[in-house]
């Protein structure tokens, strides 16, 4: 048996360092189309202004993206480092997706931004054109197969477990590429990555209003973040995660745990729209319930149900006493692999491996399982309530503020006198860190929400680590802290610096500021 | 499937392999040039060349790293798990170095001030000269076997210790594998400059060439007289079901030369590793640069190779329980996992290579101190 200790830290760890890499993922997904936008404004229209936006967003998008390279490898390690039992477990499946990345997207994304930065002199304006579009399919090719990767561990199809090589290998790539899951989550996230570029560039552009600094530099920015974010907002709170949420059990889980569903409510179901849980006794001890609205979002219907946690945790319940059965067989089978009877059964009970496995927290072998220690496990299997109910529902609040600024930015753009309205510009400067904290907000959710799986009913969260000392992951978290808040710290002067000294760091003679820089 | 399992098998060895030699040859040119930096490199604008020699390219170039990673875990992902959580601390000392790369190249010129500047300077030589260090410490000790079991659910325990990594052998080859990128990286930059950049590289060229050349033979001949190998000595089903606890496993005095014996062809590989150092060193002292690049990269695939030969058919053997030793054929994916990934290396690899070559040629021709101070807002 694993400590917990040691579950506990490599959690940590994965937690730290994960979303500190998606502080800077999501500008750099959103940026690169912002700057296709604007190059090809300057290929269309031949103004030299257009060039030197790209060039002075560019600027601000190359200090991004370094760190965003930085980090990432980190999350590529972490794997192998810290959870090579997962690793073992489902590399047949989950690491096709992260090699295929690197061959169709990495490579692209990362060969063509040195030309971005380097070739302005040496491409024609089309063919430079070119590179900043493939730099940018690169990097949402990029997001795609990560996705494909993290949908498969939300609802793992076209797998199956093998008793020989003790994983689950791949019977079906088509289906793991397709995963509804997958695809639902894709257009979430990487629109949610243009709102993060969409609102950089407004903030920024609004600072230099404010301040009656590079007017026209700012205004033409403002206009294309604006109509960007807005287009982009809709996307997330439209086209989002909805779609996912009735795909596999996974989500249904994470559903009801993040509305806090105690009960199967007959179809269509309430929508909590605040609520304190209870989690000891499995209801909400407060709650403003609108009535239909869960079932609509949640099914598309009004006569499907959803159901509640308690009967989620039943159904587990069973799928638990069947997945012991599917571990004691597996083992025997293990010793004597040739018997023909034993692999009967054991196909029998296969489907509920996962489920079995949970008990592994508490025991290890089977025979010591005792009715309290099943009914921990059937507690274990749903994620806690109360922070997924809360940091969902401040993604959304989130959401719709932003929908509201992006709103009014795009109105007031189309009237024309956006710079008149000093609210608007302070709202859009206050809002920079809204979608930071939205995109955190959601990857906690998701990732949280699929406790106490790392690959939902297949591999419990509890067995997927690497048997390391504690000493260990003490000593490489503090590392990662010390690194990472250096980092964080070095980025941000540059950022701020080069922000606040803006397009005259281009040096070319044209924009305020020009010799802050000396 | 165009392939059977046995075949895939070995194809991926051979991929891995590919793969591990694109990395050295293509990751490997920019970290011998971050290895550099601070001695080749007399003042800022020297430095600034030095740098923008590889500034537009090393982003991609590092992708090798990061896919050869990627490749490992999809069709080893025994040897991703066991490696990467075996070597914890070696790796983390990778990745760390690694940091000071992206940050390095892209932070140091946007600030004008000479500590801040240097600082980067010698976070690039760390991001360069660590990682092959530890690498080529890693290879030298998968030549003497890892301490590391399965349990039956094959859950990997290593139980050495990270100094224990640090012998004498690991560490030559530590330098072998330091000195062939420092090598090909300062054939590299004596390509792209000229003049008291150049020739100060020359020197180093020529300092790590013979490095090169000495220990890999000094390496050699340890091999050959003071390190027991590994043999399977049970018959070797090359179609089955990956398992690698069902194997027997014996160590032996000149087992890793074995091979040689077997398919004599291999010798090739160790002659390439002679012939390609020796060459470039020729040719760029004769300033045929771009022939020595395609010389020292030969020696890349020759040092590799030659590795690999050895090691055949192991890829991580296990000290302490023989049985649990990696090899080609018990550490791999799936069937159709490895089918799938084959047809995605062989569509995509072209098209990578077409356009990286394509990102070269734009971006062609020497770095010298004029396009410095013309680009001294946009130049790294």
């Amino acid at each position: 048996m694993l400590s917990e200790e040691l579950v506990d830290l490599s959690r940590l760890q994965f937690a730290i360092t994960a979303m500190y890499h998606f502080l800077f993922v999501p500008l750099t997904i959103g940026m690169t189309w912002i700057l296709v936008i604007m190059e090809s404004a300057y290929v269309m229209t031949g103004k030299t202004i257009y060039k030197d936006m790209t060039r002075f967003w560019g600027k601000l998008f190359g200090i991004n993206f370094a760190l965003g390279v930085t980090t990432g490898i980190t999350m590529e390690f972490q794997f192998g480092t810290n959870w090579a039992y997962y690793s073992h477990y489902v590399g047949d499946i989950f690491g096709a997706p992260l090699a295929i990345e690197g061959l169709m997207a990495f490579f692209l994304e990362s060969t063509f931004i040195g030309l971005f930065f380097f070739g302005w002199d040496r491409l024609s304006r089309k063919q430079h054109l070119l590179v900043t579009i493939l730099m940018a399919v690169g990097t949402n090719l990029s997001a795609l197969w990560i996705l494909i990767a993290n949908g498969w561990m939300q609802n793992p199809v076209g797998a199956e477990f093998s008793y020989v090589t003790m994983r689950m290998e791949m019977v079906d790539f088509w289906a793991v590429l397709f995963n509804p899951d997958a695809q639902a989550k894709f257009v979430h996230t990487v629109s949610a990555g243009y709102v993060t570029g969409a609102m950089f560039v407004l903030s920024i552009s609004a600072f230099y209003l404010l301040r009656g600094r590079d007017v026209e530099f700012a205004k033409k920015s403002f206009r294309i973040a604006a109509a960007f974010g807005f287009a982009s907002i809709c996307s997330v709170i439209v086209l989002g995660d909805e779609s996912g949420y009735t795909v596999g059990e996974a989500q249904q889980t994470k559903l009801a745990a993040m509305e806090a569903m105690w009960e199967t409510e007959p179809a269509p179901a309430g929508f909590n729209l605040i609520a304190i849980p209870n989690e000891a006794e499995m209801k909400n001890d407060f709650a403003i319930e609108i009535p239909w609205v869960m079932g609509i979002i949640g099914t598309r219907s009004l006569d499907q149900q959803i159901p509640g946690i308690k009967e989620i945790r039943e159904k587990n319940r069973e799928r638990i006493l069947s997945g012991m059965e599917a571990v004691v067989t597996l083992e025997a089978l293990r010793k004597t692999p040739n018997d023909a009877a034993l692999r009967e059964e054991f196909e029998q009970h296969k489907a509920d491996l996962g489920f079995g496995l949970l008990l592994k927290k508490y025991v290890v072998d089977m025979r010591d399982v005792t009715p309290e220690i099943i009914d921990k496990a059937v507690a274990d299997t749903i994620p806690r309530v109360a922070p997924l109910f809360w940091t969902f529902r401040l993604m959304v609040a989130f959401g719709f503020l932003m929908l509201a600024l992006f709103g009014a930015a795009l109105w007031y753009s189309i009237k024309g006198n956006f710079a008149d309205k000093p609210w608007l510009l302070r709202a859009s400067l206050w809002m920079l860190p809204v979608p930071w904290l939205s995109c955190e907000l959601g990857w906690f959710v998701a990732e949280y929400g699929r406790q106490p799986w790392t690959i939902y009913g297949v591999l419990p969260t509890h067995m997927s680590v690497s048997t390391l000392s504690v000493g260990s992951l003490y000593g490489s978290l503090a590392g990662f802290i010390g690194f990472y808040t250096l980092l964080l710290a070095v980025e941000m002067y540059l950022m701020v610096r080069f922000a606040k000294q803006g397009p005259g760091s281009l040096g070319t003679g044209r924009y305020d500021n020009e010799y802050a820089h000396a | 499937m165009l392939f059977d399992y046995p075949t895939l098998k070995l194809i991926w060895w051979l991929l891995v392999g590919v793969l591990l030699v694109g990395f050295a040859i293509m990751d490997g040119h920019d970290m011998g040039v971050g290895t550099l930096l601070p001695f080749v490199g007399k003042d800022d604008v020297e430095r600034r060349i030095v740098i923008n020699t590889v500034g537009p390219h090393w982003d991609g170039n590092q992708v090798w790293f990061i896919t050869g990673g990627g490749a490992i875990f999809a069709a080893w992902p025994l040897v991703y798990a066991t490696a990467f959580s075996g070597f914890y601390w070696a790796m983390l000392a990778v990745l760390w170095a690694l940091f000071f790369r992206p940050v390095g190249f892209d932070y140091r010129s946007k600030i004008n001030n000479p500590t801040w500047r240097q600082t980067w300077d010698w976070g690039l030589f760390v991001g360069g000269a660590v990682p092959p260090l530890i690498f080529g410490v890693a290879f030298g000790n998968l030549f003497q076997g890892v301490p590391f079991h399965f349990a039956d659910n094959l859950m990997p325990y290593y139980t050495g210790s990270f100094w224990g990594l640090l012998n004498p052998f690991a560490l030559l080859c530590g330098v072998v594998s330091t000195a062939m990128i420092t090598f090909h990286g300062a054939i590299y930059l004596m390509h792209r400059t000229e003049g008291a950049v150049q020739r100060r590289t020359q020197t180093a060229m020529l300092v790590f060439g013979s490095l090169l050349l000495l220990g890999f033979s000094a390496a050699g001949v340890w091999l050959w007289q003071g390190i027991d190998g590994y043999a399977i000595v049970s018959a070797v089903d090359a179609g089955a079901l990956p398992n690698p606890l069902d194997k027997e496993v014996i160590r032996q005095p000149g087992a890793w030369l074995a091979n040689y014996d077997k398919a004599p062809l291999t010798m090739v590989l160790p002659a390439l590793a002679y012939a390609g150092t020796l060459a470039a060193m020729l040719l760029a002292v004769n300033r045929a640069t771009l022939a020595a690049f395609v010389a020292s990269s030969l020696a890349i695939v020759g040092v590799i190779g030659t590795a690999g030969a050895s090691l055949f058919p192991f890829v991580m053997p296990s000290s302490t329980d023989l049985r649990s030793g990696l090899t080609v054929y018990d550490s791999v994916s799936s069937h159709l996992t490895l089918n799938i990934m084959l047809w995605a290396t062989l569509i995509f690899m072209p098209i990578i290579i077409a356009y990286t070559g394509w990102a070269y040629k734009v971006m062609a021709g020497k770095v010298t101190a004029a396009y410095i101070r013309e680009n001294d807002h946009a130049a790294y």
